[in-house]
């Protein structure tokens, strides 16, 4: 079987159909920040430290969202601004170097320190990036210091790793050889990541890098001669700032479900030139079991209605794993941003007709909700237990974000993340 | 610039949402940027609560910045008020909002509401989530309040004492089964709880405060300011005892008497049935529990009462008392001064915790912070104050206020601590291969990883919870153990012999950090080279005087 042919054949005759219009909308958005995002990446990067510049509710978001895990000791905290710091701008860069002083003293194990800019630090214009250089120059060679915002003005949500990594790219090494090297960008899993690796060097293709990397000092090199794989959908600087310094990216949609993972490693396959037939045998196995895995599920959830509301863009592609491969009905897929050219093979995948919205304005969006009575409804916390007391069956968005789901070995673990609350329901109902 | 691992309070527009959550019927409008939603989830998962806060966010974004931030906060006012037709609304700012300075109390005020708009000006560069819980209360009860007209009818035994419950919001500790146990107790007493608020209550029944006969402050961290402006301008006067714990809860009775014109001893008689905590504690199997060493911190209110508690009722030793609540910093000296001790102000997590490694206590009364410090030093903890996580908003009934209120805090703070028939056996024989002091109690129901039964991953698992190399557990003495000692400071005596070492060693664990202290110390006044088993007994013999 040789899946890239009924993907493209499906996508051409998908064409012709008349597309409803994106609903674009304006109003309160009920989304995390890109702060957020170091809940995951301090633990995905185990060298790097992650210092938000910014006020009291960022440290308390940072602990919030952090939830359990805020029992271990963090690899993140809050230099908080004061008012002595809004007086004049004179001293902020001096309180910053004894901040920065007192916590490289206590943590001395830290090669990678973020200085991350929040909404405050934004609006006050602090210049984080000269201070990052700065503290460079005065920890060098010990600690690189590099900045990104994660601001809620500026980013939401994944989008937070976006800008973290997208600043980690003028620090990776420039690729020396001239043959075609494969970078996957975007947080994995660490077993998603191994498994990922055992499946490319069975195809064949070894020249592979994966970004971020396990440590962020330990960064893979990038050249012209660098395929970019793009792992997640939110990763549109950095995908420029990669692009920027020569590499191509290889359209496909994401690897999430059966289908997807095998178009994913398909597509990575035919820009590094590796045999196709070769390719797919290699894959046949784990692709065999996991769509045996996922027919549990699909026999449950094939009918059942389903809304996204917006959270962290892997919207999209979630809804074309759920129509296509568990035959879910789409009613509203939602999604903070739809990047053009990043969601061009995923939109091509989409049942005819799916209303997508981009943006938010969140009380219209419950209308919607209520009036579509979805069966299931994929949301953030906020609304979760809200919407359960009002009758229906949620499953609540950031799970999507903080487990593993890439792959074939977890296409049957992501189904059952939406299966579980049809599930939960029924047995409390009996 | 403050570096903050944790903050003890949240910033102070998460208390006015604490207030508007608590209340019905009122609206609250956020001026804030996008992502400040994740408040929400405090009320939705950690307080479980089945519906949405009743706040609107302006969420704006960069590209906002450049347009007019003001309309799109005007245009939010509007569509709240429309959609949620509250009766009364409150517009703030968030920290960020703050900066850039649209004033939302004057374009509330513009858009000419036929409700109640009320501003709050909540500085989030100085103040905390406490303080704008109180000032948002202040400010509903300064506007919405009816003064009374004439004098209130007289208790003379002819109708029953009714008060206000004052101080429960949202995501309070407990605050749930607070009130109902209090309002049980009172009940008893024969007093009538007229209104509870924040909690429960709308903009509307704040109007009727003043029917009530006095107030009843339990909270003083959030009803403080609205309870003296009340007894000022409404003639409304207000207990002052905070009844957690059986002493405390037996002068609130009496306060609350004197208020209500009832005979003190009827009433104390009255309300005492259900106390079990006074005979649990003096009952001999509490014997052991005389002179633990104990650290408390928490908010002011609940770390004043626990040092009470501790040291009157279950008799502990208070070895450090401290809270995060600046604006109750002399009442916390008090009541530090009482035991012997300096309070500990501060909201530095750092330093909180280099207080209690310094402390060596056998037990940690504090909040989820407390926790952390506790988990990383290997001391048995109790939760006594927020910030706390879901699993302190219980499903069952469990009150810190009042008789049951002792009873469920006699059975929190013993929980963690071994048990004494554990205790005296791990003190005579040592080298137990499943009994062994690094193992958890047994009660708890778990041994620890990697024990003795395998002796590679023990030493592996000591090595993963041994403190790192800049840690402040390190104790202030060690530090001068350096050879470059000159004349003018003391000779440094805190070299171990190895026989002394392992004659530590056989000291009950939970007292071993304070003996190997006080020894060091000993050596230390008496200029000693190095420790010997003899040193290690003078020491103790010294220090028991």
């Amino acid at each position: 079987m040789n899946a890239r042919i009924p993907i493209h054949a499906l996508a051409t005759s998908d064409a012709g159909c008349a597309e409803p219009p994106v609903l674009r909308e304006r109003g309160q958005r009920e989304v995390f920040c890109g702060l957020t995002g170091i809940v995951w990446l301090h633990r995905k990067m185990q060298d790097a430290f992650f210092l938000v510049v910014g006020s009291r509710t960022c440290a308390h978001l940072l602990q919030s969202a952090a939830g359990v895990m805020i029992f271990a000791e963090p690899r993140f905290a809050t230099a908080i601004i004061d008012e002595r710091d809004l007086a004049g701008l004179a001293d902020v860069h001096e309180e910053l170097d004894q901040v920065v002083q007192r916590l490289l003293a206590r943590r001395p194990d830290i090669r990678v320190l973020f200085l991350v800019g929040s909404c405050p630090s934004e609006v006050i214009k602090l210049d984080l990036s000269r201070a990052a250089e700065r503290l460079s120059h005065l920890h060098a060679p010990q600690v690189r210091v590099l900045n990104y915002s994660g601001s809620g003005i500026e980013t939401t949500f994944t989008e937070g790793e976006d800008a973290c990594l997208a600043a980690l790219v003028p620090q990776m090494p420039a690729t020396t050889g001239s043959e075609a090297e494969l970078l996957v960008v975007g947080s994995l899993a660490d077993v998603v990541e191994d498994q990922f690796r055992r499946l490319l060097t069975a195809m064949g293709i070894t020249r592979c890098g994966f970004l971020p990397s396990r440590r962020a000092a330990d960064l893979p090199a990038v050249g012209p001669h660098t395929r970019l794989l793009l792992a997640q959908p939110f990763l549109a600087t950095t995908a420029k700032a990669l692009e920027d310094r020569g590499a191509r990216r290889i359209p496909a949609p994401y690897p999430l479900g059966v289908e997807g993972t095998q178009a994913w490693l398909m597509a990575a396959a035919e820009a590094m030139g590796v045999d196709p037939i070769r390719a797919d045998t290699a894959l046949a196995p784990a692709r065999q079991r996991a769509t045996q895995a996922l027919a549990a599920s699909r026999a449950r959830l094939a009918g059942k209605r389903i809304f996204f509301f917006p959270d962290s863009q892997l919207e999209v592609p979630l809804a074309r794993f759920v129509a296509r491969e568990l035959g879910m009905v789409l009613t509203e897929v939602g999604s903070p941003y739809l990047h053009a050219t990043h969601l061009d093979e995923e939109r091509a995948l989409l049942p005819p007709g799916t209303q997508l919205s981009e943006g938010q304005d969140v009380e219209r969006q419950l209308d919607r909700c209520r009036a579509a009575a979805p069966d299931l409804v994929v949301c953030g916390l906020g609304l979760a237990n809200p919407l359960e007391a009002e009758g229906y069956a949620t499953k609540w968005s950031i799970e999507l974000v903080f487990t593993p789901i890439q792959g074939f070995e977890q296409a049957a673990d992501l189904a059952a993340l939406f299966d579980r609350p049809l599930q939960r329901r029924a047995r409390l109902a009996a | 610039m403050q570096l903050t691992l944790w903050t003890y309070e949240g910033p102070p527009h998460v208390g006015a949402m604490r207030v508007a959550t608590g209340m019905r019927s009122l609206h609250y409008v956020l001026h804030a940027p996008q992502g400040d939603t994740y408040a929400d989830l405090l009320f939705t998962m950690i307080e479980r609560r089945g519906e949405r806060p009743p706040v609107t966010y302006t969420t704006f974004q960069a590209r906002d910045l450049g347009g007019d931030t003001a309309e799109r906060f005007k245009q939010s006012v509007a569509e709240a008020h429309e959609r949620f037709r509250p009766q009364a609304m409150i517009v703030g700012a968030s920290c960020t909002a703050e900066l850039i300075q649209d004033d939302p109390g004057g374009l509330a005020q513009a858009l000419d509401l036929p409700i109640p708009v009320i501003p709050l000006e909540l500085p989030a560069y100085q103040r905390k989530e406490n303080w704008g819980a109180a000032e948002t209360f202040y400010q509903l009860v300064r506007r919405l309040a009816v003064r009374p007209t004439g004098p209130r009818a007289a208790l003379d035994g002819s109708r029953r004492a009714r008060c206000n419950l004052l101080g429960p919001t949202a995501l309070g500790f407990r605050h749930r089964d607070d009130v109902q146990e209090i309002t049980r107790l009172l009940d008893r007493l024969g007093v009538d709880v007229a209104l509870v608020a924040p909690m429960g209550a709308t903009p509307a029944d704040l109007a009727r405060l003043a029917e009530a006969d006095f107030n009843v402050m339990l909270y003083p961290e959030v009803a403080q300011t609205a309870a003296s402006w009340m007894s000022r301008q409404l003639g409304l006067p207000c207990t002052r005892t905070v009844p957690i714990g059986v002493g405390a809860t037996r002068d609130f009775i009496r306060e609350v008497a004197a208020l209500a014109g009832l005979d003190a001893d009827q009433a104390l008689a009255a309300a005492e049935q259900d106390s079990r905590g006074p005979w649990y504690a003096r009952s001999v199997d509490s014997n052991y529990l005389t002179g633990k060493r104990v650290f408390i911190f928490g908010d002011a209110t609940h770390a004043i009462a626990a040092a009470r508690i501790a040291s009157r009722e279950l008799g502990f030793e208070v070895v450090g008392l401290g809270s995060y609540s600046r604006e109750f910093s002399r009442e916390l000296q008090d009541a530090a001064k009482a035991l012997g001790l300096s309070a500990l102000i501060c909201d530095d997590y750092l330093e909180v915790e280099a207080a209690i490694a310094a402390a060596t206590p056998e037990l940690v009364l504090g909040t989820q912070m407390e926790r952390h410090v506790a988990k990383r030093l290997g001391l048995p903890c109790a939760v006594i104050s927020a910030p706390v996580h879901v699993q302190d908003f219980p499903a069952r009934t469990s009150p810190q206020m009042g008789f049951e209120g002792a009873n469920v805090l006699f059975d929190t703070w013993v929980q963690p601590l071994m048990m004494g028939l554990e205790e005296h056996l791990l003190g005579m024989f040592r080298g137990d291969f499943e009994f062994h002091e690094d193992a958890a109690p047994s009660h708890l129901g778990r041994s620890q990883p990697g024990t003795v039964a395998t002796p590679v991953p023990a030493a592996a698992a000591a090595a993963a919870v041994a403190p790192l190399p800049s840690d402040p557990i390190t104790l202030p003495i060690a530090q001068t153990t350096t050879q470059t000692t000159t004349q003018t400071t003391p000779p440094a005596a805190t070299t171990w012999t190895a026989d002394a070492e392992r004659e530590l060693g056989k000291v009950p664990f939970f007292v071993r950090g304070k003996a190997r202290r006080n020894t060091e110390r000993y050596a230390l006044d008496h200029g000693l080279g190095a420790i010997t088993v003899e040193t290690l007994y003078d020491a103790k013999a010294h220090f028991s005087r």
